[in-house]
């Protein structure tokens, strides 16, 4: 018997050695951060007068695998704003999920759901944020297109990490790299957003699909366009990407010097 | 699937494929699974083969599981991780249909699965089919793959095996088949995965759920499964 | 209530001999004294109306709400103490959360009733809480559509799910009662406060069970209710508070939404006139309310 209570009626450490807690939890932290599972491609959108559009295929994809083809990737709320998401599905639908409970309790008070575009990417930026500082962050980067409180077009974007950036046009994953070379061609940053009408937006944006379909290999052919001005929110699903371009094929031959 | 102590690897599109993921020594259910949609309801299918490494840990596995009395669902990944989920949802629509006096419905059903496999998606190396009937939705197909998305469908495949027969399923499928032609699909579908895929093999099993309640059926590969057919 | 004062109503959760609990007593009490709340329920929806009696002039008129929405689909009005009903919403609203938390959808009327009935019989219980001054009337509809989970992606078949049992019928109108004993029925109109007996009476006679009254009808019906109701506390100025839960093609489309103005306003038009008109047979109707004073109807399902 010693003085040490903790360790009466245990075994002794000078006759059994010391209790071998290997099988139990090895020391470090505790890890979440996964990796997506379930994807999204990119997300585009764009700045016009009155208004902001924004578009996203209809892919799914798990690793290289199409997995899913009908997935809509640009989500309403509240009448107020579009958000489209790339990035992993299952995070996107805890956000969606998110911004449901968020939209019940504005509900609540007489004057209904005040939030607009611009306090809702705040709100997600901040969601994110505090995610990536507790190492498991919801793997997403989303756009938000609607409305500031002077009735402006806003659009801006959030990523996993909680960074925030804002422009004219905005474009995720693949699209930042193919779509807004093309976007700025398009809608120089002299041109004043009066010039830009919202069927240039909407042409823009189909244009960008199919050069992403054309080179983004986890891209698809179906897509969701919403275009969201001063009259509401209209959203198109199950787009086709048309007049493609692909005949010219007839006159590759070869890879260098082959004639026929 | 991966052998004892063999790493994970890095596919070439950056995903990693984690059989780490698996508790070293795991029984995988290196898999085929599927569930359609049909005119009367939903028909569940699944190969038996249950693997450690590429030992055949069991060869006549029951991986369709039931949760409720007109609700199933198909597990592939880890045999532990899918058991363990599929006892706690089986738990809770238990108790659902006690403390609210009528059956869950197959969204119910899909609302917990994906919960358990969202929240814990850390831990668990599972990819569910949800397969259900109720009177007023009838059959509903859901899919939850490893992040714990969940996804509405009219047919689902899953499994090592189902990357074999895509191909074979988007050709086939036709959307409000008889219970015939339903059966026909998923037996030729799942065939085609047994005999492409290493991990998946056995026998076919399929549960049938529809206003009638729930219907097994057997096919061996012996008789190239041709038959028993319905065995309850 | 002659046994007063023999110590067993000091305490909540302590029995009279003769197996009462007088603090529960107490609170329906409260709850007697409270402004007439009622909620109708008809094929088309429900409808829940309030007296809001005015006690200083210097209260910002049309502010203040007294019925409460929980979750989208659901309305609660309480009739009793004001902050005891608001800490009810409260929990009312919490497990709808709760409940959308789990089952990705939202909560049935009668599962959220069941859960708040649940919660008020606790405070009867212990002798650290005392029990709700309230008794609240629960008012939904429960969505006759097929609901996706909530934040699903993908959508099934083309055609549609097979299997589907013709005229399978789901959802429909809610309305429950639940008193400070954590007692609570479903009903076809309900009625609390202070002129709950002469509402119960109005009530009886729409034949609701019947299921002929539309849901504008059941609007201006409630006016008129609360304005009948309002008849024995004339002296004192009044604000009729109304708010309604129609099907998915009805006016509210599913969600719990004060009625619009516009209505509300031909209501109380209608309403006042109606009494205009009834003002002779007044004592006939006083004579009727006291025999049909207790019976709440139990709701068929």
């Amino acid at each position: 018997m010693n003085h040490y209570p903790e360790i009466w009626g245990r075994p002794r450490d000078d006759i059994y050695g010391p209790y071998n807690s290997s099988y139990l939890q090895t020391t470090g932290p505790k890890t979440y951060t996964q990796s997506p599972a379930v994807t999204g491609t990119s997300v585009i959108a764009v700045k016009f007068n009155g208004g902001v559009a924004i578009v996203a295929d209809n892919l799914a994809s798990y690793g290289s695998l199409a997995r899913f083809t009908d997935v809509k990737r640009l989500r309403v709320f509240s009448d107020s704003a579009v958000i489209g998401f790339s990035g992993d599905v299952s995070d996107m639908q805890y956000i969606h999920r998110l911004l449901g409970s968020i939209d019940i309790r504005e509900n609540y008070s007489t004057h209904g759901n005040m939030l607009n575009a611009k306090n809702l990417h705040t709100y997600l930026s901040k969601v994110l944020y505090k995610r990536r500082s507790e190492f498991n962050p919801l793997w997403n980067h989303l756009l938000v297109a609607g409305f500031d409180e002077d009735k402006n077009p806003f659009l801006s974007s959030a990523d996993l990490l909680g960074t925030t950036y804002s422009a004219p046009h905005l474009a995720t994953g693949f699209g930042a790299h193919l779509a807004i070379p093309i976007l700025r061609r398009l809608f120089p940053e002299e041109k004043p957003l009066e010039e830009i009408t919202k069927e240039h937006a909407e042409a823009a944006l189909r244009e960008c699909l199919k050069v992403l379909w054309y080179r983004d290999a986890r891209s698809l052919d179906k897509y969701s366009m919403a275009v969201i001005t001063a009259e509401g929110i209209e959203l198109k699903e199950d787009q086709v990407i048309g007049a493609q371009s692909w005949a010219f094929a007839e006159s590759i031959k070869g890879y260098g010097a082959q004639i026929n | 699937m991966v052998g004892h102590g063999v790493s994970g690897m890095l596919g070439e599109d950056g995903i990693h494929i984690d059989m780490n993921h698996l508790k070293s020594g795991e029984v995988n259910l290196g898999t085929s699974i599927m569930a359609i949609n049909f005119k009367d309801g939903v028909i569940l299918g699944a190969d038996s083969r249950t693997t450690t490494g590429a030992y055949i840990a069991n060869r006549v596995t029951d991986k369709l599981t039931q949760v409720h009395d007109t609700i199933w669902c198909c597990r592939s990944g880890s045999a532990a991780d899918t058991q363990a989920v599929a006892d706690i949802v089986s738990y809770h629509l238990n108790m659902y249909s006690i403390t609210n006096n009528e059956s869950p419905s197959t969204q119910v059903a899909a609302s917990l699965f994906q919960e358990l496999c969202y929240e814990n998606k850390d831990a668990l190396s599972a990819g569910i089919i949800i397969a259900g009937y109720d009177p007023r939705h009838g059959g509903q197909v859901y899919s939850i793959p490893l992040g714990g998305s969940l996804h509405k469908q009219s047919y689902s495949i899953g499994g090592s095996g189902s990357t074999y027969i895509y191909g074979y399923c988007d050709a086939n499928w036709r959307e409000n088949m008889t219970e015939e032609e339903g059966i026909d699909f998923v037996r030729g579908a799942l065939r085609e995965a047994i005999k492409w895929d290493g991990s998946s093999g056995g026998v076919i099993r399929l549960v049938v759920l529809t206003a009638r309640g729930a219907q097994r059926h057997l096919y061996l590969p012996d008789t190239d499964y041709t038959g028993p057919g319905v065995t309850n | 209530m002659t046994s007063i004062g023999t110590g067993y109503d000091l305490s909540n959760s302590v029995f009279s001999p003769d197996g009462r609990n007088f603090q529960v007593e107490y609170a329906a009490k409260a709850v007697e004294n409270g402004g007439t709340a009622i909620g109708i329920r008809c094929e088309g929806g429900v409808v829940l109306a309030v007296e809001k009696i005015i006690t200083s002039k210097l209260l910002k008129p049309d502010a203040n709400k007294r019925i409460a929405t929980v979750d989208r689909h659901v309305g609660i009005v309480s009739a009793g103490l004001v902050p005891d009903g608001r800490h009810f919403v409260s929990r009312a609203r919490d497990e709808a959360a709760s409940w959308r938390s789990v089952y990705k959808g939202p909560i049935p009327v009668s599962a959220l009733s069941n859960r708040l009935g649940s919660y008020v019989q606790a405070y009867t219980l212990y002798s650290s809480v005392r029990p709700f001054g309230v008794t609240a009337i629960v008012g939904g509809w429960d969505s006759e559509a097929e609901l996706a989970v909530d934040g699903q992606v993908g959508s099934g078949p083309k055609l549609g799910s097979g299997g589907k049992v013709d005229g399978a019928k789901a959802g429909g109108p809610g309305l429950y009662m639940i008193e400070p004993s954590g007692l609570y029925w479903g009903y076809h109109g309900a009625a609390t406060g202070k002129g709950r007996q002469a509402a119960k009476a109005e009530l009886e006679k729409l034949d609701l069970s019947s299921g002929n009254l539309s849901l504008i009808d059941a609007v201006k019906e409630a006016a008129r209710i609360i304005y009948v109701a309002h008849e024995d506390s004339k002296d004192k100025e009044f604000e009729l508070e109304m708010s309604w839960v129609s099907s998915l093609d009805g006016p509210t489309h599913g969600r719990h939404e004060e009625v619009p103005r516009q209505l509300l306003e031909e209501a109380e038009k209608a309403a006042k006139k109606a009494l205009e008109g009834e003002d002779d047979d007044e004592e006939e109707e006083q004579e009727e309310t006291k025999d049909s004073g207790n019976s709440g109807e139990r709701m068929e399902e």
